[in-house]
Formats: structure tokens, sequence, C-alpha cells
């Protein structure tokens, strides 16, 4: 039903918005130099691409016609001259407003991802990555498209269809008049092309989108339409919905195989007229021959600026609409800030607190109530509990990836949201249980962006049982980790998100034990290396594993976003309450073995 | 260019369009014909002004040129909608033929192939592939007919004028084709590393948290500035290859133009050819500009429309695997259904079942219960041949399921997936799914919504049946899809019922209500319960649990608990949990 990777956003046009376009300039302001020269350069261009015809005229009327063939030769040379002059300006102009594009889109990307690396993790809840990443890439290159396509060519177009009408006003001016009488009607046929074909052109992008919906849909449950024998209804349902899109496009190929014949008539009618009136001025003796020759060949050049000019509204349009998403984004406020004048703790003890704390993700449904514990410095607290009971909400928050409603949660005694955010978490170190692998080597995957050098990386590795499977691989710690770690073992992903915590060296280590099942090997190398990494740190450990659980100092068992029971593993089980059959669920088994092959269990 | 290997699979939709083919190059010649007419009237008429002309010649000659221009656009209105169109309904055609072959094939193609990637191929590939039918065939025609009708006429005024002036155009296409690969090169290279810095905020996005939690926001940073600088030195290369392609172009077509100024004039001058003759040839020289430049583009056009046929070819000769090979004539069926020492293993060829052997009475029902991965859905996913058991090892009614027709067989089973799929349709239309379009269709989705405990819940949408599922409509929680899911398989009045896991988005008071109404529709039926839940088994005539593909316990629920296994423990487990669950 839904199509997971396929974000695409409404194509809706954004109507003219004067602030918005400001604001998109603005981007411009860093290349105020080189987005003159692209203009100055255009205008050249323009000018020299207007050369050819009237030097025509100038060699029929002054050379040709006067027998007078040695003159040529500095006419060819003069065109031959104008022709290297346009293509070096040409090259020129291409060059350096693409590349200032370039540029531009770099600012904005630059502006747009550290802009991401501010927000709050909420955030990130709530837009999906897709859409995101539209923002970065796809957006950035429709306003990209706006400036080295749309606002400076616009000027050249400009400039063209001007100097052509100046050039031939200069000439003869009433023969001039006589044939732009025809550029109104290039207007027209132009205006009614691009209404016609914008309005088919919809049509078409809605069949296509309807086409790939139901590709989608019925490639991904192709099991469904063969268990229910539908395949002879979807396949009629298909062909309908192809025959629409055909129909559509058939639409739109009217459109093409009107406007350019009208096109071609529109110029033979200013052929024509130049014929017959310019002719006749021949023929009177006020038209020189080459006059006419020249007219002829600029009135062919009218509509390329006119249809060109036209288009340009299509990438004006684009443009906004990305803008305005780019800008929405970016205006978007971080949630969870850094204190203006933060607390800064000499030196990091490890004692975390948290007090009276409530919170929730969306307003009214609270997700924590009233939760208040104390972990010592070096000492370690398991929290368990059933799916949904917050455990993973206490870790988010003393990571203060987001901010508590009530209450406090602190470190050494300072509330969090005192602290600079960067020395907080450089104190805590978090292994989750997808453990989240960066392209790059194994190494730069322990280190991460922080300056720790090879021999902490090594050590870290060995201290936690990864080095051996790493010296296996073909080139080491200096091993390309491909596609988000496909080529590692669940185990040794875990082995090695424990060697990048070991290495950071943390005062407080928070972990969410991985649930899945490895191979008992590998198993035993995880428990050691968990006792490695525990030592002497403050520890909060989201516990699946029995060994974990019994050797801590507190357990707390969380029961619907509050606390129910706390103290050690003999006590709770004692009590016989909560814990005692959450052991009974969750942890038993690792004593009696896999399951099937489980011994008979006491009846509860 | 390589040979058109993969395009000559299109020859045989050609040839059913030979008749728009033919009317379309016929319509183009004559507008190449009428478009090289224009230049010999304005030769002409520029040639009796230099002698001196009536006014009502003139009112011809313009007369003229309007009037063969006219006739010309006719043409070249009826050229691209017949060329244009034929393209589009051979795009029709072949998407229609891709989908029918998707249809025949198993779901073990579906999950080997990735859906993006065959989405790609039915819409860019395709796409491609029209490009050669339509533009394609289209320019290389007018290309053609152009080249030879202007360099005929040209050659008429002078061969030696056209070969200097040729030699520039001849130059574009060079130009064209030398720098087209480079240019091609040097943006594959600007778009890999587009994707590679989508990777990278792909990849510091969806890790947020691991981000923040290490601190790593400036290294972060960093790394994104150096992909993007990368991304702008390549640009910086591209940039610099495409600058050049575009003014050159027009530099050497400049410079043909210059060789007639400068070459021509002489010869007018020595009276070698007329003034009339050397304004013809500049229009003759500037109708070849634009074939000059389509010769390159139509190679391309060419190249990968063939890569793009080649890659829906393999679609295309996908065998469909799981078809009616001459089925024995069995209109219905009982429900009788048999494993007999049933190996099966996926495509890795790690057996997934081994030696299951068990007989199920028309009309029982048999829970299958244990531990994930163990083999359950892949069972009962052999029963209609979702996927091709060994022959003589999976019977329906002491027939091996490859021998019955196929439309028999799975109309026999209603089937509940794991993983509701539900079409973004119609509530109605997703329960009726499975039933004919015409006919008693209202009766059968109401009693089918009724059993499955969804009539309520529709009664509160609102449209009701007609509310539309999806994007389109309302959002169904994972409970209610699986009810719909249910009511569709239940509406084709099945005579084996399959329910794949299909209650566990239900909660337990709802399942306990379809279990109820259940009831009477199974007395009649053949049941497989695949489940989780032991609520949900202990009623069936036989219970079996399976464990890494082996069939370990057998029984009834009271047998199984007696026994103390695997079973015994799932219910002691359940009841615990109940416990927790009631706890405040």
């Amino acid at each position: 039903m839904s199509s997971p990777g396929f974000h695409e956003d409404d194509p809706v046009d954004k109507s003219y918005d004067h602030a918005l376009l400001w604001r998109l300039l603005r981007y411009l302001r860093p290349y105020k130099v080189p987005v003159a020269v692209s203009f100055l350069l255009i205008v050249v261009m323009a000018g020299l691409d207007l050369v050819g015809p009237w030097l025509t005229k100038v060699a029929i009327d002054r050379y040709i016609r006067q027998g007078n063939a040695a003159g040529l030769d500095g006419m060819a040379l003069v065109y031959l001259a104008t022709l290297l002059a346009a293509f070096g300006v040409r090259f020129g102009q291409i060059y350096i407003l693409q590349m200032t594009g370039q540029r531009v889109m770099l600012d904005l990307r630059r502006e747009i991802y550290s802009h991401l690396q501010r927000l709050h993790v909420a955030f990130f809840d709530l837009n999906p990555v897709g859409r995101l990443m539209t923002r970065v890439t796809t957006d950035v290159d429709a306003v990209n498209e706006l400036f080295t396509s749309g606002v400076v060519t616009v000027f050249g177009d400009l400039f063209t269809l001007f100097g052509i009408m100046g050039v031939m006003m200069a000439m003869n001016w009433k023969l001039a008049l006589v044939t732009f009488s025809v550029i109104p009607l290039f207007f027209a046929v132009t205006n009614w092309f691009r209404r016609g074909s914008r309005a088919t052109f919809r049509e078409v992008r809605r069949w296509v989108a309807r086409i790939n919906a139901f590709l989608q849909e019925n490639i991904t449950g192709m099991a469904v339409v063969q268990l229910f024998r539908r395949e002879p209804r979807n396949r009629e349902a298909f062909a309908a919905v192809n025959r629409s899109h055909t129909e559509a496009n058939l639409a739109q190929i009217f459109y093409y195989a009107v406007f350019y014949p009208a096109i071609e008539i529109l110029a033979a009618l200013a052929t024509a007229l130049i014929i017959l009136y310019g002719g006749m001025r021949v023929l009177a003796g006020t038209l020189t021959l080459g006059a006419l020759v020249a007219f002829i060949q600029y009135s062919e050049r009218f509509w390329r600026p006119i249809s060109d000019l036209s288009e340009k509204f299509n990438i004006l349009q684009q443009a906004m609409a990305s803008s305005e998403r780019i800008f929405t984004l970016l205006d978007t406020a971080p949630k969870v800030v850094a204190p203006a004048a933060p607390v800064r703790l000499e030196r990091v003890r490890g004692r975390v607190g948290f007090e009276k704390v409530s919170f929730g993700y969306a307003p009214g449904v609270p997700v924590l109530h009233d939760i208040d514990f104390t972990v010592e410095p070096g000492h370690r607290v398991a929290l368990v509990g059933a799916t949904g009971a917050g455990k993973t909400s206490i870790i988010s928050l003393l990571e203060r990836f987001y901010d508590v409603q009530a209450g406090r949660v602190t470190l050494d005694g300072v509330d969090v949201r005192q602290l600079d955010p960067a020395q907080l978490r450089s104190s805590l170190a978090l292994v989750l249980q997808d453990v989240h692998l960066f392209s790059g080597t194994i190494a730069s995957n322990i280190r991460l962006g922080s300056d720790i050098p090879d021999e902490r990386v090594r050590a870290a590795a060995r201290a936690v049982h990864a080095h051996r499977f790493i010296e296996a691989l073909p080139k080491a710690y200096e091993t390309e980790v491909r596609e988000r770690g496909a080529t590692l073992s669940v185990g040794q992903k875990q082995l090695l998100s424990f060697a990048r915590a070991l290495a950071h060296d943390p005062r407080v280590l928070i972990l969410d034990e991985a649930t899945s099942s490895v191979d008992t090997e590998t198993e035993a190398l995880i428990q050691d290396a968990l006792e490695v990494l525990l030592q002497g740190r403050t520890a909060i450990v989201i516990a699946h594993r029995l060994s974990t659980i019994q050797h801590v100092d507190q357990i707390l068992v969380m029961h619907k976003g509050r606390v129910r029971e706390r103290g050690t593993h003999q006590e709770l089980l004692a009590q016989r309450g909560l814990y005692w059959r959450l052991y009974q669920l969750q942890y038993k088994d690792q004593e009696t073995g896999a399951l099937g092959e489980a011994e008979a269990p006491a009846r509860a | 260019m390589k040979r058109a290997r993969h395009l000559r699979r299109l020859l045989p939709y050609l040839g059913r369009h030979r008749k728009d083919l033919v009317v379309g190059i016929v319509a183009l010649l004559v507008r190449t014909m009428l478009s090289v007419a224009s230049p010999w009237v304005l030769r002409h008429a520029i040639d009796d002004l230099t002698l001196g002309l009536t006014r009502g010649k003139l009112w011809l000659y313009a007369g003229l040129v309007l009037g063969i221009v006219a006739l010309e656009a006719v043409f070249l209105y009826w050229m691209r909608r017949v060329l244009i169109g034929m393209s589009r309904e051979l795009e029709f055609e072949l998407r229609n033929d891709l989908y029918h072959h998707l249809t025949r094939l198993p779901t073990r193609y579906f999950q080997s192939h990735r859906t993006g990637d065959l989405m790609s191929r039915a819409t860019n590939d395709l796409s491609a592939v029209r490009m050669v039918l339509g533009p394609g065939i289209m320019y290389t025609a007018s290309t053609l007919t152009t080249a030879v009708a202007t360099v005929v006429l040209m050659i008429r005024i002078s061969p030696r004028l056209l070969v200097l002036s040729l030699l520039p155009l001849l130059l574009v296409s060079v130009l064209v084709r030398y720098f087209g690969r480079r240019i091609h090169d040097r943006f594959e290279a600007v778009q890999a590393q587009l994707a590679e810095i989508s990777a990278i905020v792909q990849e510091n996005l969806s890790g947020a948290r691991v981000v923040r939690a290490y601190a790593q926001e400036p290294p972060e940073l960093a790394r994104f500035h150096t992909a993007n600088q990368e991304y702008l030195q390549r640009n910086r290369q591209l940039i610099r290859m495409s600058g050049v392609l575009y003014p050159g172009i027009q530099l050497l077509m400049g410079s043909g133009a210059v060789l007639l100024l400068w070459l021509g004039g002489r010869m007018v001058v020595s009276g070698a050819i007329t003034i009339g003759e050397f304004v013809a040839f500049g229009a003759y020289l500037a109708m070849l500009h634009w074939p000059m430049i389509a010769l390159g583009w139509v190679v391309n056009i060419f190249e990968r429309g063939d890569a793009s046929m080649g890659r829906i070819a393999e679609i295309l000769e996908a065998p469909p695997e799981i078809e009616d090979r001459g089925p024995a004539a069995v209109a219905s069926l009982r429900g009788q259904v048999e494993f007999r020492h049933l190996t099966f293993a996926y495509d890795d060829g790690r057996p997934v079942l081994h030696d299951i052997d068990l007989e199920v009475r028309a009309g029982s029902t048999v829970a299958v219960v244990g531990p994930t991965g163990s083999g359950k859905s892949t069972l009962v996913s052999l029963i209609p041949r979702l996927f091709e058991a060994p022959a003589g090892t999976v019977l329906v009614d002491g027939h091996d399921v490859r021998e019955l027709p196929l439309s028999t067989l799975r109309g026999a089973v209603g089937f509940v997936p794991q993983e509701t799929f539900l079409f973004s349709e119609t509530v109605g239309e997703n329960v009726a799914f499975g039933l004919p379009a015409e006919g008693e269709r209202d009766a059968r989705v109401q009693w089918a919504a009724g059993v499955a405990q969804l009539a309520k819940d529709v009664a509160d949408f609102p449209k009701g049946f007609d509310t539309f599922v999806g994007e389109r409509g309302i959002t169904l929680s994972g409970g209610q899809k699986q009810r719909t899911a249910l009511a569709r398989a239940l509406a084709t009045d099945p005579r084996i019922l399959v329910l794949d896991d299909a209650l566990a988005s239900v909660d337990t008071q709802t399942e306990e209500d379809i279990l109820r109404a259940l009831r009477g529709v199974m007395a009649t039926r053949t049941t497989f319960l695949v489940s989780h839940r032991v609520s949900t088994v202990r009623e069936a005539d036989l219970i079996v649990v399976l464990d890494h593909g082996r069939i370990v316990e057998r029984g009834t629920h009271d047998e199984l608990i007696a026994k103390g296994g695997f079973y015994a423990d799932l219910h002691r487990r359940q009841l615990l949990e109940e416990e927790m669950e009631k706890t405040a």
C-alpha cells in the first residue's frame, strides 16, 4: 500500500513569491563578481551572434555585387574572428556561470546539512530520511537550475531579441516594422503551446505515477494476486491504466505536432513579407539586396529566444517550490540546544541521577512517570521490563536526545540541560542493539571522527576480542566496511561497537544489549568483552543476558513507564513479583539451553 | 555501434504496426522534399530581383514560399503524429506484455529481484526503448533524407563549394561523438559522487543517535564537506568538457558559413554561380546543422535503447516455472491434504523442511507451531504452490499438487499470509479480491467481514466498504489489516483455509471473537493454523510442533501439555505473559 523508497513530494507548482526569491538571491551575494562577469559575457555573446547576417549584407552589397572579390578576404577574416571570439566568450560564460551555480549549491547543501546536525533527535522520528535527503539533493538542484538556466539566461534571451530588433531597425525601419508584425504571432503560438502542453504534461505525469504505484503494489503483492487468481483481471486493470497513460501521451504529441509546423509557417510568413515588401523596396532602390538577405536571416532567429523565455517560468516555479521546502527545514528550530553559559565539569566522575522524571514523545501520551534513581560512580544498573516499558526512553533522556517534561536528569549532580551537549555526550558511550556502521574502514568505525591513535584503536579491539576477526579480514583494520556492514556478522558488529565504546573511554557506559542470537563461541566472546567494557565505569544496561543481570549492583524493573521493583537479582527473585515472572520468561532459557531441547520446566 | 542484438526483439512489434511506419516515413519523405524546395524559390526570387521584375512576380514568390511551407507543415504534423504516436502504441503493448509476464513469474523470482529494480526496467528502460521506436526512427530517417536532398541540390549549385563548406559540418558529427562519450563518462563520475553524497547523508541521518552520542557532528560535517568538494571538482571536469561542446558546434557551423561567404562570394563575382544560388546555398547549409548534431545523438539513443531492451528481455525470458503442465481434469476439491516425505530447500540448497509426513483429513483443523524460522510458513505455502515442492511430496485429494490445474488448486485454498498485503482500493474491493467481477458479491463480502470481525470497524469508516485503504484513504491498524485479509480469504468460500500467523496483530479479545465465529466455518473446511499463540491453536484437531524443519511433537492440546515439551513450555510462558499484562 505504502511505497517505501518512493519519497516523492507532490509536484505542486509554487507560484511566484517575492520574499522567497529575495531570500534565494542572497545566496548569490558571495559571488557578485562572477555573476556580474557572466552577465557581461552573455551580453557580448548576444552581440557577437548578430554579426553573421550583418556581414553577409555588407559582403553582398559592397563586394559581391560590386565585383570586388579581394574585399571578401577581409570580410571572411572578420567573420572568423567574431566566431572565435564567440566561442571563447560562450565557453567562459558557461564555465563561470555553471561553476558559480555549483558553489551556491555547495553552500546551500552545507547549510542544510549542518542544520540537520543541530536538530533534535525527535525531528528524525517524524521526518523520514528519504524526504530529508530530497532536500539535500533534488531540491538543491532545482534551485541551481534557477540560477544557471533561469535568471541569467533570461537576460541573454531578451538581449538577443532586442538586439535583432535594433539591428533591423537600423538597417531599414519600415521593413523592420513589417517584419515585427509576426512577433506577436510567435508569442501567441508559443503561449498556446506552453499552456496546452503543460496541462497534458501534468496529465502524463499523473498517469506515470499511477503506473508506478500499480507496478509497485503488484510486484510487491504478486503472491496475493496469484493466490486469488487475479492475474487476468489485474492484467486488464493494468492495461486500462497503461492505456490512459498512452492516451495522455498522444494528447501531448498533438501539441508538439502542431507547434513545430506552426513555427515554420510563421517563419515562412516573415520571409514572404520580406520578399514582398522588401523586394518592392529593392526594386524602388531604397533597400539593398544584401539587407534583404540579412533580414531573412535575422527573422529566422526570432522564435528561439521567445520560446526559451516562456520555458523559464516553469523553472522558476519549480525552484520556488523547492526553496520553500528547503527554507521550511532551515527555519525549524532545534529543540534540544546547548545552554548559553554551560556548566563545565572539570573531571566527570560518572554519577547519574534521575529525579522525579516524567516524559512522553507526544503531548498527552506519557511514557515515563516519576522515574527516580541514582547510580553512583562505578556502579552498574540494569533496566529490565517488557517491550514498551520505557527502558529505551531512559537512556535517550540521559543522552539528552529528548528533554524531560518534569523533574531532571543529572550527571555528577548537574542538570544535563545545563551542560554543553558535546561534553555530556563525550562522557557517555552509547552502544545500541542495532550497530550503526559508517562507510569507511574498520579502524575509522572504531575511531569515528575522534583523534584516537592507532595503538589505542588496536588495544580497544584486542580488549574486546575483536582483534582476532579483524586481523583475519583481507586488509585487517584498513578493510572497507561495505553497505552498512553487510560483510560482517551480527556478533562481529557487536564486538566492533564494543571496541568503539572502549576506545572512546567514557565515564558512563550506556548499553542496550543485543537480543539477536549468535553462536555459542561468539556469545562467550561477547560476555567476556562486556566484562572488560564495564570495568571501572558507571554502567546503565538494558539487560537481556542472564550473566549481566546477575552481576549488577541494582536492577530496576520497569513496567508501563514506572519503576515497579528495585534491588539485586537475589532480592528480586525472592519477592516473587514482576521480576520473577520476567526472569522466567526472558532469562531462564539461557540456563537451560536452546528452545526445543529444554528440559521440562517447573509449572507455574 | 555494437550490433543491435536486443533491439531485434522489437521487430515483431514493428511488423504489427508496419502500416503506420510506412505512412509515417512517406509523410517524412514528402516533408523533406517540400522543405528543400523553399530555398530554391528564394534563389529564383533573389536572382530575379537583381534583374528587376514585376510586382506580380514578387507576389508569386511570396505566395510560393508561404504555400510550400504550409503544405510542408501539414506533412510535418502528420509525420510526428503517426511516427511518435506509433512509438507510444508500441510502448503500450510492450508494457502490457511485460506486466503479463510478471504475473506468470513465481514468488521465488520476486524474492530474488528487488522491486525497485523491476520497476526501473518497466519504466526507465522502457522509456529508453520507446526513444528508439519514436525519435530514434524519426530522426534517423529525417536526418538521412534531409542530408541526401540538400546535398543533391547543393551539388547542382556547385560541387566544389559543397565539398569545402561541408568539411566543418562533418567535424560537428565527430565532435558530438567524441565529446558525447567523454561527457557521458564525466557525467557518470559526477553522478557517482552524488550517490556518495547521498549515501553519507543517508548514513548520517539514519544514525542520528550515534552521531550525537559520540559527538560526531564536526567530523561528520568535515566528511560531508570533503565529499562535496570532490563533487565540485568532478563537476568542474564535466563543465570543462560540456562547456566546449556547444560553443564548438556553433564555431564549426559558423566556419561553414565563413567558407561560403569567402569562396562562394568569389564564385559569384567570377560568375560561376548566381547571387540567388549563393543565398540558397547558405540556407541549405543551415538546414544541415540539425542533422549533423542529431547524428551523434541518434547513435546514443540506439545504444542506450539496446542496453535497456536487454534488461527488459531478462524479465521476458525468465521462466514462469510454476504453471499448468497437462493437468488432470479436476474441477473441484474436497480438501484432504497430505505431505509425503517432504524435504524442501530454497535456492541456497539448505533444507528448510526435513522429511515431513503429515496427513490431514478433509474438514479437520491442524495447527502448526514452533520457533521463528522452523519452517512453518514454508510448509503451508507449498499447498497452493507458491513454491514448488518435489514431485509427489505434497498432495491434495490424493493428487500431486503439480498435476492439479493451478486455477482449481488456488481457487480451493483461502490463504491469509503472514505479512498482510492489501491493495490501495476500497475495503470492499479488497475483501472481494478473489471473487469474480460479476455475480453475488455484496452478500459474500458482508458475510466474510462479519466472520472476520471486520464489519463493526467498517461501519465506523467514513464511507463503509467504499472507503479507500492506504494513502488515498484511511490508514488501517495492523489488526484491521489482518482481519481484512482474513475476510478476503473467507469470501472465496475455500475448501482449504490457511491462516499463516494471521491473527498476530489482533488483540486477544478480538481473536477470541474471530475464532468463535470461525468455528462454524472451520467445521466444514480443512484449516491450517500457523501461530505463536496457544490460545489460537488449543482447539485444533491436531497440533504439530516444527523445529529446524522437522516435526518434533504432534498431538492434541492435552496430549502435548502432558508431554511437557516445547508446546507445554510455550503454554506456560503465555500464561505468565497474560498475568504480567494484567498487572496495572
